[in-house]
């Protein structure tokens, strides 16, 4: 029996890949697909009062998302929040790769673990650190007023989008910094130079070559960097202020002291979508532009 | 045509304390087929992207058809480079690879298509168009990236070690094919290679690089016959090198007084003037003859064979005598590796093969 289950295990390329697999699948299983389905069964329910459900089918809690203008609005700014932390981290991510891609010669990993120094410190620590630099009392307000360059504190820095903002910004720089680095990497030196020879300017072969051929790592960074931050709830809650509050704020509200645990459900399961729908228009529509460029 | 039509002048490029160019000049001609040849890291591919604007050099000028292009960017030059893994575009196919450098020469859409038809079929690849880089041979790929810098029409065309990654076969016909096509347009080719066979097969000229200096620079046969130094004669086919000493001169020719053999008078191709100066005698194989009998020529000796290799066209003997130390390779068409059972043999020496080399 033992030597026929071997056999077959040698043979077979499908058994191996799944007892590989296996951990992984259980872990998923357990911690993701049966919360996920709770969830999604949770937001058909219904709260009758603050402990009881009913626990009969209907889609009306999609229905109130929808009628509620709060939760559309504070959807619509968690994708809008979440766009712009996309487009300045890749924004500022890019030439940081591309200089260490292509002008570093030796110990590039250096380069690469020094820019993920900060990112060794906790996320709740560092989000408190940025409170301490853009508080009203904060680094960059106070030494702006020493300076007398201002009279009054800047309040737009703190409890803001803004604040939002450039916390994600510099919370998830790390993780952009990677997928772009490894897509630049791999970029042939010589197909630049071929490119510059063919008679393109720095700024065309940039257009031409360099950009299309790095788009793998810029999808892969858009979508590591927009998936978490839509739903990140830690970092609006601690600077966002009224302002700066996310969807995310309002579904842990829902499951916490609003308790209404059908209607958080159904929002986190509409983040859910958006954030996929998100997600493959944007790549789509990357590669489609990029496919036109060149 | 214009002898100077690429003029380096004292070119130099210094990479921190390496020279990897040292003070070079001279000239190609237009419509020349020319070589850099040498060892790697010789200067060679520094030298030749020096004229693609890759490098810019740290002292010297270049001058291409009278003007000078040292400072001008690689877009801004009338030159074109086959780049050593070719390197094509990987995310477009062969014909937009190929029309990628038209688009700044403001073709008209008629042109920009004819020129990518004739040059494909020029390079053998009609019916290549739609192919990404991914689904091409090494050979095919080596033939898109010829025919993306030919379809510019540059003035000079640059190749860096273009037939390093084909396999031997494939590589002697591409040499043929890449010498009909120069003489069939005309353009000037400067072709970088670290593999002497195929430099003296293809070139007009060649100029063969150590050190990030020019050695020599003359035509193949001139640099097979008559090498100007050690390093020339040894990296030029194979040779045997005798210690000698000059003795009188006699006209065109020396008296050289050879170690271990004793005087002898050869044509003094170095006008070596004074006496007693170390001089190195350069033989080569395939000019001895071997044989099982003594024979009439100038130089015969005795020895025994130690090795044999077998090149199927050729053998080589490696042949230890009793008044050389070292051991001197032959090689013959004549006999094989079975043709001296007890390994005894002669080997013969026409003074006349021999040439004189400066010692180093």
């Amino acid at each position: 029996m033992l030597q026929v289950w071997k056999s077959f295990y040698a043979r077979s390329d499908p058994a191996k890949a799944y007892s590989l697999l296996s951990p992984a699948l259980i872990l998923v299983t357990l911690a993701m697909l049966i919360p996920l389905g709770l969830m999604l069964s949770f937001s058909f329910f219904t709260q009758v009062s603050f402990t009881e459900i009913d626990y009969s089918f209907t889609v009306q809690r999609y229905i109130d998302f929808f009628q509620k203008n709060l939760l559309v609005s504070l959807l619509i700014k968690s994708v809008k929040i979440s766009f712009i932390v996309t487009f300045v981290t890749l924004l500022t991510a890019y030439p940081v790769c591309y200089y260490i891609a292509f002008y570093v010669k030796k110990n590039k990993m250096l380069w690469l673990v020094l820019l993920t120094l900060p990112f060794w410190t906790s996320y709740l620590l560092r989000v408190f650190s940025w409170k301490i630099i853009l508080g009203t009392k904060g680094v960059i307000n106070s030494s702006l007023i020493n300076a007398g360059l201002l009279s009054e504190p800047l309040t737009f820095l703190m409890y803001s989008e803004t604040a939002v903002i450039i916390t994600l910004t510099h919370a998830w720089a790390a993780f952009a910094l990677l997928p772009l680095y490894v897509s630049l990497d791999k970029i042939d030196f010589s197909l630049i130079e071929a490119a510059r020879d063919l008679g393109l300017s720095r700024l065309e072969t940039f257009w031409k070559i360099t950009l299309p051929l790095s788009l793998p790592g810029i999808i892969g960074a858009i979508l590591i960097i927009f998936i978490p931050t839509v739903g990140d709830y830690v970092t609006p809650a601690l600077l966002g202020g009224t302002d700066g509050r996310m969807l995310s704020n309002m579904i842990q509200a829902y499951f916490g002291k609003v308790n209404n645990l059908p209607l958080g459900a159904a929002s986190a399961t509409i983040m859910l979508i958006t954030v996929a729908i998100v997600t493959m228009i944007v790549s789509y529509t990357t590669k489609k532009l990029t496919q036109r460029i060149s | 045509m214009n002898d100077s039509f690429i003029q380096i002048n004292g070119i130099s490029k210094h990479f921190g304390n390496v020279k990897a160019v040292d003070d070079v000049s001279f000239q190609i001609k237009e419509g020349e087929f020319f070589s850099l040849l040498g060892p790697s890291g010789c200067g060679k591919t520094t030298l030749l992207r020096l004229l693609a604007g890759f490098e810019y050099p740290t002292s010297g000028n270049l001058l291409l058809d009278g003007s000078d292009i040292t400072a001008l960017p690689p877009d801004k030059r009338p030159t074109n480079m086959v780049f050593q893994n070719y390197a094509i575009f990987p995310h477009i196919n062969v014909e937009k690879n190929v029309q990628f450098g038209l688009r700044k020469l403001g073709l008209t859409n008629d042109e920009i298509i004819k020129r990518v038809k004739d040059v494909l079929s020029l390079v053998k690849l009609e019916g290549y168009e739609e192919r990404y880089s991914s689904q091409l041979s090494g050979g095919q790929r080596q033939r898109v990236a010829l025919a993306r810098a030919l379809v510019r029409q540059p003035k000079v065309l640059l190749l860096d070690e273009p037939l390093g990654a084909l396999d031997k076969k494939l590589r002697d016909e591409m040499q043929l094919e890449l010498r009909t096509l120069q003489k069939e347009i005309g353009i000037t080719f400067v072709f970088v290679t670290h593999d002497q066979q195929e430099a003296i097969s293809m070139s007009d000229r060649v100029a063969v690089m150590s050190e990030g200096k020019i050695q020599q620079m003359s035509s193949p046969n001139e640099l097979y016959k008559n090498p100007q130094n050690i390093f020339v004669s040894d990296f030029i086919g194979e040779t045997n090198f005798l210690k000698a000493k000059t003795e009188s001169k006699d006209g065109e020719y020396i008296n050289v007084n050879i170690e271990d053999l004793g005087s002898f008078k050869i044509k003094n191709n170095l006008n070596i003037s004074e006496n007693a100066s170390d001089v190195i005698c350069s033989v080569r194989p395939e000019t001895m003859m071997i044989d099982k009998e003594k024979s009439d020529w100038d130089i015969c000796l005795e020895g025994k064979i130690k090795q044999t290799s077998y090149l199927g066209e050729m053998t080589k003997f490696y042949v230890e005598t009793k008044e050389i130390e070292k051991i001197i390779t032959v090689s013959s068409q004549y006999f094989d590796n079975q043709s001296f059972q007890d390994g005894k043999c002669f080997i013969s020496i026409n003074l006349n093969d021999i040439s004189l080399l400066n010692k180093k």
